[in-house]
């Protein structure tokens, strides 16, 4: 398979990561060595928040391109301001754009979100929008400009995974910009189901920073990314609702019941 | 000069936005009154009483 491109800048993995929430600081650079991401999300928020800084140094030791988001804002003038200090930050017109309408759910609030995304659009920013697992959405999406989408597996830190394979095929199916699986993986199944489906990528968070051992579940995550790919390329056999034997028929030895043998 | 600097208030006698920040280090940015100014302008932008002022830097997240 060839290599996954975003607005014409060719990603060295399928495999983005976030980097929120694991224990140790520390961590983050045997993390960035095992999974070795694509992208790199990272947050913005004030100075004198309790949020620990420090993160753009370990990122730039590994060349890892910087990916900031919008996390936490509940509307799109939110999400505008807060990708306009992002760029003014982080020297990249790239976002990650989240809107979300329930601090509960985390679900994305959809209006909110392709407002933005046309407003940001418009001031040059490259868009990465995570949204649902709707494809009419995603289409309003690519058709906003948004350089890809990035849909729901279930929601954000549930690590329930892909919950409705169908909708993600559909999704796949109705945009031609990259589709990206957002939210929900919890191991590296997840991830590989979500290449075998059709997605270009997978974006992974909690799934690594919160496992027990985030380093392996990395390396783990890096491994199902290439298998889900290699196997989407190879081709999996149709569903069958009935056995269909793989050993030939002829020439097998019978036995019967009162013969000489 | 009453101002409010990421979310608290403080009075303090200055005249521009880089009398208030200083040089920003690299990876940071600041909004008065949830404009994003450029870095270039820190410098040029004059303050008045009850500008709400942001600084912000990137943090592990998403």
């Amino acid at each position: 398979m060839s290599d996954l491109v975003i607005a014409g800048t060719r990603l060295a993995s399928r495999l983005l990561l976030g980097t929120g929430g694991l224990p140790r600081p520390d961590l983050l650079g045997p993390v960035l060595d095992a999974a070795r991401p694509g992208l790199v999300t990272v947050s913005v928020r004030r100075t004198s928040s309790t949020a620990a800084g420090g993160i753009l140094s370990v990122l730039q030791e590994h060349g890892v391109p910087v990916l900031p988001n919008t996390a936490g804002c509940l509307s799109a003038r939110e999400a505008v301001l807060t990708a306009e200090l992002a760029r003014e930050a982080l020297g990249t017109s790239w976002v990650k754009l989240e809107v979300v309408g329930d601090e509960t759910t985390l679900m994305p609030d959809v209006v909110e979100l392709v407002e933005a995304a046309e407003e940001l659009v418009a001031r040059g920013f490259t868009v990465l929008p995570y949204t649902t697992d709707d494809p009419v959405v995603a289409r309003r999406l690519a058709d906003a400009g948004c350089a890809a989408v990035m849909p729901l597996g279930s929601p954000i830190g549930s690590g329930l995974g892909v919950l409705n394979p169908y909708a993600i095929e559909a999704v796949v199916a109705a945009v031609d910009v990259p589709v990206v699986l957002d939210a929900g993986v919890g191991t590296a199944s997840d991830a590989a189901l979500a290449l075998e489906l059709g997605c270009d990528a997978v974006l992974a968070a909690t799934a690594v920073t919160r496992a027990a051992d985030p380093e392996r579940m990395a390396h783990a995550l890096r491994l199902a990314v290439a298998a889900g790919t290699a196997a989407r390329d190879a081709g999996r056999i149709p569903r069958r609702a009935t056995a269909r034997a793989s050993s030939p028929t002829e020439g097998r030895v019978t036995w019967s019941p009162g013969s000489s043998c | 000069m009453h101002l409010t600097l990421n979310g608290v208030p403080l009075d303090v006698d200055v005249t521009t936005l880089a009398d208030l920040v200083g040089p920003l280090p690299t990876g940071q940015a600041a909004a008065v009154n949830l404009e994003v100014v450029p870095r270039a302008d820190h410098d040029r932008v004059a303050l008045a009483d009850g500008d709400v002022v942001d600084v912000v830097t990137a943090v592990a997240g998403g």
